[in-house]
Parts: structure tokens; sequence; C-alpha cells
């Protein structure tokens, strides 16, 4: 009787699995049937920045909207793994903050080929407390606060509060593009007043529950705002695409989606949806810019 | 015929099974060991930094694309072990008292109530234990020390402590509750309280086995990862207390893994880190065996 119930079982677990894999068959079969109703299809896999992943999976959405053929599948991970994904063949594309040549070696970011599809705004962050004194910094106070000079925000016009800075992991592109364009390439210091975040999103938090913190996030992560944290002015220009575009606000990078060797059709098909005139809005509510938008100074300064 | 067939059923085909799945799990496990040590060697083989300056440097600064930067990790050595010490100090008086009640002072109560709590302690996922301890805990530590952030090793040790104490404990209490019962009545015969059967029969038989769950517990502390990466601050720099902000291996792996690509030095310093963690386990695991063997003799 036992062996009776054990086997049923056995077939019926048999079944479940058989039945999964036969619903996924048929449902391919069915895109495939409808494919001529659509010019793009097949599927598309792309992982890597986190910083680009919200606006990657948008267009996703959107574009498959109008290719219902077209499955495409968009994770996070970070930039270098998006850079290792795409190298090795696992992904169709590789999403990264920095340009691959940052993180590869020459040979390696010779096969990859860049797609610029966005612009990423980065923008310094403080606590509330300091937010409501401090609308902007020099770049001098603010290259004096990273290297542990200053050390309460008083000197700077502040509340009488201990600076606390909150970083992301050297590894991290949001961290090399603030080093490289706000602080002139100085090296954050490390210390006891100097933490760090794995995400950006922790970072938020993190400034918003710490009086006296100051951090930098990318600009898509403030399209809500919070009453808990507020964003400074780098010498009185406030970090925003209008000042990004005209050329006045400088801590920005290009957000890359690279592919190894020239991408195939569907993929070629879902980059430029990335750049057309439909996705423009979209980047731009989303909390990124629009590269077309740059006026001529602004995209010869990289 | 008949009969051999039978004697295939009934003893080759499990014993062949069984031999399957005991060696691949072996091979899985070398498999790794192989994989880490080859990834991690490379820090020192491939891109020249000394073990010395992995290990005793604390200059943490790897670089991406090729270039050449520093790999001192000695903030993260010390880091993991700090907070794993703290977490040890404060879990063991816990763990050792609950496991008494429950082997000896209210065994009804323990079998009852104490174990499935334990057993639910073991359940909570350790990306709870760290959310816990950011919302409740490190605002709570900052408003008590009067600090700008809560950040710290104190932090960590005592979300870790909460962690650890169901492992040590109930380990410990097995090992009590080993104790012959000869032994016991032979003690209250001689006119012992229960207190002190306690102390001189009972903790003395168990004691092989509490240092197992402790050291079990350490290993634990010294691998937990998500929880101890929320609290811990990830400061690159010594704690100058139990209330600065320090790192550990596993905080700076789950970090910057995604960030890296294979075979930069970034990549390759933190499977280094990863075999490192490999080689404390590893080490646990020999004093394990170590005590083991001790009980076995005496």
């Amino acid at each position: 009787m036992k062996k009776l119930i054990a086997s049923v079982l056995c077939l019926a677990l048999l079944a479940t699995i058989l039945a999964g894999c036969g619903s996924s068959n048929t449902g391919a079969n069915a895109n495939a049937g409808t494919g001529s109703t659509s010019s793009v299809s097949g599927s598309i896999a792309m992982d890597g920045s986190s910083a680009l992943l919200p606006l990657a999976q948008t267009a996703a959405t959107q574009f498959q909207a109008k290719n219902p053929d077209c499955a495409i599948t968009a994770n996070g991970g970070g930039s270098g793994t998006g850079l290792n994904d795409v190298l090795a063949g696992t992904v169709d594309i590789g999403n990264s903050d920095v340009y691959a040549a940052e993180k590869l070696t020459a040979a390696d970011a010779a096969k990859l080929v860049d797609h610029k599809v966005a612009l990423i705004g980065v923008a310094t962050i403080v606590n509330a407390d300091v937010a409501a004194a401090v609308k902007s910094l020099s770049s001098d106070q603010l290259k004096s606060i990273f290297s542990g000079q200053t050390k309460n925000w008083s000197v700077v016009g502040g509340p009488n509060e201990a600076i606390t800075i909150i970083n992301r992991p050297t590894s991290s592109g949001t961290r090399s593009l603030f080093q490289k364009w706000a602080l002139g390439g100085q090296k954050s210091v490390e210390g006891a007043t100097s933490l760090q975040t794995d995400d950006s999103k922790a970072l938020l938090t993190t400034v918003g529950a710490t009086k006296g913190a100051i951090g930098y996030v990318a600009l898509s992560y403030l399209v809500q705002p919070s009453a808990q944290i507020g964003t400074v002015g780098i010498d009185g220009v406030d970090a925003t695409y209008a000042n990004i575009y005209n050329n006045t606000y400088q801590v920005w990078g290009y957000e890359h989606m690279y592919t190894k060797g020239q991408p195939k059709a569907n993929v070629q098909a879902f980059l430029d949806y990335m750049s057309s005139a439909d996705m423009a809005s979209t980047i731009e509510s989303s909390g990124y810019g629009v590269i077309a938008s740059l006026n001529a100074a602004a995209a010869a300064s990289r | 015929m008949e009969s051999k067939l039978r004697k295939l059923k009934t003893e080759y085909l499990g014993r062949t099974i069984v031999t399957v799945f005991g060696i691949s799990i072996i091979v899985l496990t070398l498999a790794i060991l192989a994989f880490l040590g080859y990834k991690g060697g490379a820090t020192f083989l491939t891109h020249g930094h000394s073990l010395a300056s992995f290990l005793f440097s604390s200059k943490w600064d790897p670089a991406q694309a090729g270039q050449v930067g520093t790999v001192g990790s000695a903030v993260f050595i010390v880091g993991t072990l700090e907070v794993a010490a703290l977490a040890l100090l404060i879990a063991a008086p816990f763990s050792l008292a609950v496991a008494i009640v429950i082997s000896d002072l209210a065994p009804r109560v323990g079998r009852r109530f104490l174990r499935p709590v334990i057993e639910v302690f073991v359940g909570i996922p350790s990306v709870v234990y760290g959310w816990l301890g950011l919302t409740v805990l490190v605002p709570l530590v900052a408003r008590i020390f009067h600090l700008p952030f809560g950040f710290s090793v104190l932090s960590a040790g005592l979300v870790l402590a909460v962690m650890i104490f169901p492992t040590i404990t109930s380990v410990a209490a097995d090992a009590l509750q080993a104790t012959p019962p000869e032994s016991k009545e032979a003690s209250y015969a001689l006119g012992s309280t229960r207190w002190q059967m306690i102390r001189r029969v009972a903790l003395r038989y168990g004691r092989t086995g509490i240092l197992t769950g402790i050291v079990l517990g350490l290993a634990r502390a010294c691998g937990e990862a998500l929880a101890v990466a929320m609290v811990i601050g990830q400061s690159n720099s010594f704690a100058h207390g139990l209330l600065s902000p320090t790192n550990t291996i596993t905080a700076v792996i789950t970090s910057s893994m995604g960030n890296t690509v294979n075979g930069s030095e970034y990549n390759d310093a933190l499977w280094s880190l990863a075999f490192l963690l490999l080689l404390i386990s590893l080490v646990f695991i020999v004093v394990i065996r170590f005590i083991g063997r001790q009980r076995e003799d005496s």
C-alpha cells in the first residue's frame, strides 16, 4: 500500500514537472506562431549596472508592449557583472555606469561595442538638518569635507554637527564619477567618520537617518522627494539635468549598454528604441538625462 | 538467478546510490576548495602582491582594468575576528544558562517551550536579523551613547550574538543531557545540591560538547555576511573601540563583487578574501575534530 502511494506521488511529481516544461514550450511556440505580426522577435537578455536597471526595465516593458514577440529579461548585479557576462556571451547586453576600459583590460574592452543610451547625474545629498542651512558648497569645501579636513558643518555655515561621510564601495561607478568630477580625482578619506553602504538605496536611508551625514547618489534615486534628505549644489549650481545640458553642472556620466561585437537584429532594434524620441520623455521622468539634449560644450567635455 | 537479482536489488543498488552521492559531495567540496585556491592565488601569483602585504597591511585600494593598487586586508580580518569574538562573549553565557535550564533545571519547560523557541530563532533568515538591527538596534545604540550614528562593532556583535545563540545552546544542551544518570545520582547521593551536581558533574561531562558548540558559533559568526554588513558601517579603518565602525571580510566581498570584472586585481583580491574565509572555517573544523577526539579519549 505504502509503495503504491509512493509511486503515485512520484508519478504526480513527474507529471507536474513535465506539465511545467510542456506549457512553457507551447508558450514559446505560440509566440513564434504570431511572429508575423511584428518585426522584432526572439529574446534579449541583459544585466549589469543597478543604476541603469530601473530605466532598462521600463524600456523593456514598453518595447515588449510594442513588440509582443520579443522577450526581454533585465537584471542588475553591478556594472562588473554586466561587463563580465556580456564578454562571456551569457547576456546580449551588459549595462555599465562606466566605460568598459575603466574595468576591463584593453584587449577585452576592444571586443565590446559601446552604445551610450542616457546620461546619469550624481547629486551630493545631506541629512535634512544640514540641508536646512546648507544649500550649496564650493568645490574646495566639498574636497575639504571628503578629505577629512573639515569635520564639522559649522565650518561651512551649517549646524554644529559632526560630518559623517557615507560612501559607496571603491568599486562603485557612482563613487568613481563623484570622485572624478566633484572631487577633482581626490580620494575620499577612510576612517571612523567615513562609512560605506552596498547600494544607493541603503545610502539614501543612512544619510536620512544619520545627523550630519553627507553622501552622493544618482539623480534617478531622487525622483521621489524625501523629507529626510536634501540635495546640495556645487559652487551654487544645482544638480539638475538642465544644468548638465548647458554644461554648468559637471558631475555626470554616460550610461552604457555594451554588446559583444555588433548586436543582432532584435538587440539593435531595442538599442534604437532606447535612443528614440519615444524614450526621451521616459528617460527624463525616470531621473536620467537625454544625450541629444547636451549642448556642444557639454558633449565636448567628455 | 533469482537470488542474484535479489542481491543486486537489496544490496548493490542501495550501496551504489549511497556511494555515488557520497563521492559527489566530496568531489564538490574539493572542487570549491581548488577553485577558491586558484582564484585567490592570483592576487599573489598574477598580480605579485606579497602574502604579508595582504594580511598585515591596512591599505585597501585594489585597482581595476589592469592597473596596480594595494590589497591590504588587515582591517577586514581584524574586524571579522573582533565582531565574532564579541558575539561569542555576549552569547556564550546566555547559551550556557539556557542549556542548563533545558538539561537539568527545568527539562519539561525546556522540551516544551525553550527548544521550540530556539528552533524558531534558527529559522529566521539573516536578512531579517540585519534589517531589525538596522532599524531598531543601530538608532538605539546611537541614542544611548549620543553618537552621530550607531553603526559599530557593538551593533554587529549584538546582532551576531542573537544569531549564534541557538547554535551554541542546542549543541550545549545535547551535551549536558548526555550526562549519564548514574553519575548525577551518585553526585546527589554524596549530598550535592543540584547546583553542585550541575557544576561538578554535568558541566564536566558536557565540557567538550559545549566547546564544540562554541566553535560552531564562532564559525557561523565569521561567515555571516548580510546581517553584519548592514550594521557594521563598512568603514575601511580599524575600530577604535566597541562604538566605532569597521568592516569585515564578508561585507567587503558582498559590497564589491558585482562591481568588479573577472581577472582584475580588485576581483582577485576579493577571491583571496573568500579563500581566507574558507581557511578560517577549516581551522574551526579542525579544532572541532580535535575537541571531539579528546572527548573519545576521556
